[in-house]
């Protein structure tokens, strides 16, 4: 008796669930809610949660005459490639997500690449500036960030502008992104003649950078482009403070991005970030909200301000989400179409990725803008400095 | 030059700081035969403790060193009693699972607690500066607490009858029980003691460089390798090997790229272990 209740309750789930399933869009995806990657992740994650609450409190994503309520299904991936590799394995096949975003970071990402070019899911890549990955001939992989070649013209565009002869220290990570930024920005930097006077790379866990900052010293360096990711950044900020370095210019990826960054107090002042996004940006958006709608909601529900990391979280899934209304149907070979062909401009700016199956999914419409801390009326603000068309305040230099 | 006499100065002031926490390590090994894996994450639970003693109290850093002394042996005795005791003259084996279960354990809790954030404890004191090199106020204090500290166990195992209890104890624990001393209580006292330099040198560690749940790891290493040049086993020659590590580091830097710097710390661990496997400053041996 038993056994025969038992065959009912499964039959009448069995039943029911296509039709909840019909209704429902699965997106997977990891963050690094622990390890060396977690604040800059966690940013991230929070911009899609942003997202699918907006999007499922307006009834969801519809397409093809159905509306499909979002659920996110995500793990932890501790900022480490093995877990990512085994994580996306899983949300595909264990977990049925339908559509991927990145993990974030560019060494994540590429490994995060590697299964779901294999499944051939579509995923959203917020996180992974570094265009080594999408040179590999991918099929389902979109970038939604400027490649990591572009990430310093601008600060180098601004330097010339100040002190054409700089010499310039590169002290970056060890890692795919900023080894990336470097290389690109050494090269771009030759030709405009600056010096380069060190160049240092150093461990993603890093933390006594008084060796480094000696040869800085040593140098003679007048600026110095570099850092990777928040942990480090921050803390090679501080002790170039600390050691009184002597430089007159500092830009750092990432890590000044974030408004953490103003607990260092004065060690924060005169920083600079390149940043693929930044609150007082007046992008006219397509669809979504705008730049300074997105900001106010944001602080509104995590009480902090958004950064790049996001913004570029909401705009992966606003983009997705478009993507599939332009599509009418959440078939990944028609989504796939629809993102080839899209030129539109949202609150994180523009946004269209090369068809070349060369470079296939590279970011190629997306700016970036310079934003340097600086001490307003005693409190730490974040300007944005360069481009001269958009900026908010002249630079520190 | 004056480039690289600042880098050994630099890494001179740091390796005291390393030496300083290779002595917990080394401590526990010599009298005890066991090596503590749990000595990473007892060096972050020195920094979570004095990172809230600060951020509670707006005291300086500095006036808790004593705190975390204490705290850092009662917390040693305690964990002796409940994971060490019961391997003692166990296959080595034994006791390596015993403190690696136990770092799991303070690192699941500390992650659950804490997140993997980073954490900085803020501290500013008046450096040095010498044509344009700087060396911080926090590198010369944490420096000078180390020597300090480490001057005073010294004297402790030489001239005090516990510390001459530890060292018959180290020595050989049948004739030292046999003499009548308690070498279980002895055992648990040198644990402890061991687990406050090691709390000791993270609350030192935390006025220098910003740290999550997860920084243990790197500094247990460099535990080891500063071990291995002093000689398990001594607590003097680790406090030498720190800085010996910290003059080597100062004299590649200028020379070598730094990411190269873990590639010579280990070449010289391995090189260590091969031609000086009782250590380089065996004969200091306390």
């Amino acid at each position: 008796m038993k056994r025969i209740l038992c065959l009912f309750a499964i039959g009448a789930l069995a039943g029911a669930a296509p039709a909840f399933a019909q209704e429902t869009l699965t997106i997977g995806f990891t963050a690094s809610q622990t390890g060396k990657l977690n604040n800059d992740s966690t940013a991230q994650l929070r911009g899609f949660e942003l997202w699918r609450d907006d999007v499922n409190a307006a009834g969801g994503i519809k397409a093809g005459g159905k509306s499909y309520k979002i659920k996110f299904v995500s793990y932890d991936d501790e900022s480490q490639g093995t877990r990512v590799q085994q994580l996306y394995t899983r949300l595909i096949t264990q977990d049925k997500a339908q559509f991927l975003f990145s993990p974030y970071s560019s060494g994540l990402v590429a490994t995060a690449a590697i299964i779901s070019e294999q499944y051939g899911k579509v995923m959203l890549c917020i996180g992974g500036a570094e265009e080594k990955t999408y040179k590999l001939g991918n099929k389902y992989l979109f970038q939604l960030y400027t490649g990591a070649g572009q990430y310093l013209a601008g600060a180098l565009d601004l330097l010339k502008q100040k002190n054409p002869k700089a010499k310039i220290a590169f002290v970056y990570e060890d890692d795919p992104f900023s080894k990336a930024v470097a290389q690109a920005t050494r090269e771009l930097a030759k030709q405009d003649g600056f010096t380069v006077a060190l160049e240092e790379s150093y461990s993603s866990g890093t933390t006594d950078f008084g060796p480094i900052i000696n040869k800085v010293v040593s140098s003679g360096a007048d600026a110095l482009l570099g850092g990777g990711h928040y942990a480090d950044g921050s803390t090679l900020a501080r002790q170039l403070h600390d050691q009184k370095a002597g430089l007159k210019w500092v830009t750092l990826l990432v890590a000044p991005d974030s408004p953490n960054f103003a607990t260092l107090g004065d060690a924060a002042v005169g920083v600079s970030v390149p940043s693929q996004w930044e609150p007082q940006v007046t992008y006219k958006p397509d669809f979504g909200p705008t730049p300074a709608e997105f900001t106010k909601h944001f602080t509104e529900r995590f009480k902090i301000a958004p950064g790049y990391h996001a913004a570029g979280g909401y705009a992966g899934g606003l983009v997705l989400q478009h993507a599939i209304e332009k599509a009418g149907s959440i078939d990944p070979q028609k989504v796939a179409e629809e993102l080839n062909k899209m030129n539109v401009t949202t609150l994180f700016g523009q946004t269209k990725f090369a068809t070349d199956p060369k470079e296939h999914g590279l970011q190629i419409a997306h700016k970036m803008v310079v934003a340097q801390w600086q001490r307003k009326d005693g409190k730490l603000v974040k300007e944005v400095v360069w481009p001269n068309e958009a900026k908010t305040a002249d630079a520190l230099y | 030059m004056i480039g690289i006499l600042a880098s050994v100065i630099d890494g001179v002031l740091v390796g005291a700081v390393y030496g300083l926490a290779a002595m917990g390590l080394t401590l526990i090994w010599g009298v005890m035969n066991v090596i503590n894996l749990s000595h990473g994450a007892i060096i972050v639970l020195g920094m979570f403790v004095v990172y809230f003693l600060t951020s509670a109290t707006g005291a300086s850093a500095y006036l808790g060193v004593p705190l975390v002394l204490a705290l850092g042996f009662a917390a040693g005795v305690v964990i002796y009693w409940i994971s060490v005791n019961r391997v003692i003259g166990q296959p080595i084996l034994m006791s390596l699972l015993a403190t690696f279960s136990l770092n799991m354990v303070i690192i699941g809790l500390g992650t659950a607690a804490w997140t993997t954030s980073p954490y900085n404890v803020p501290v500013s004191l008046p450096g040095i500066s010498v044509r344009g090199y700087t060396f911080t106020g926090t590198h010369i204090m944490a420096a000078l607490i180390a020597v300090v500290i480490a001057a005073a166990l010294y004297l402790f195992l030489r001239y005090t009858r516990p510390g001459k209890a530890i060292r018959a104890v180290a020595s050989n624990r049948d004739a030292a029980e046999l003499n009548g001393i308690p070498t279980r209580q002895v055992l648990s006292m040198a644990f402890g003691l061991g687990v406050a330099l090691a709390c000791v040198s993270g609350a030192l560690i935390a006025t220098l460089f910003p740290f999550t749940v997860l920084s243990g790891g790197s500094y247990q290493l460099k535990s080891f390798v500063v071990t291995v040049l002093g000689g398990l086993g001594n607590p003097a020659g680790a406090l030498m090997g720190g800085i010996a590590l910290g003059v080597v580091e100062g004299l590649a830097t200028p020379f070598t790229p730094v990411s190269w710097t873990p590639i010579i710390e280990f070449g010289l661990f391995v090189i260590t272990l091969i031609a000086f496997p009782r250590g380089i400053f065996a004969f200091s041996r306390a």
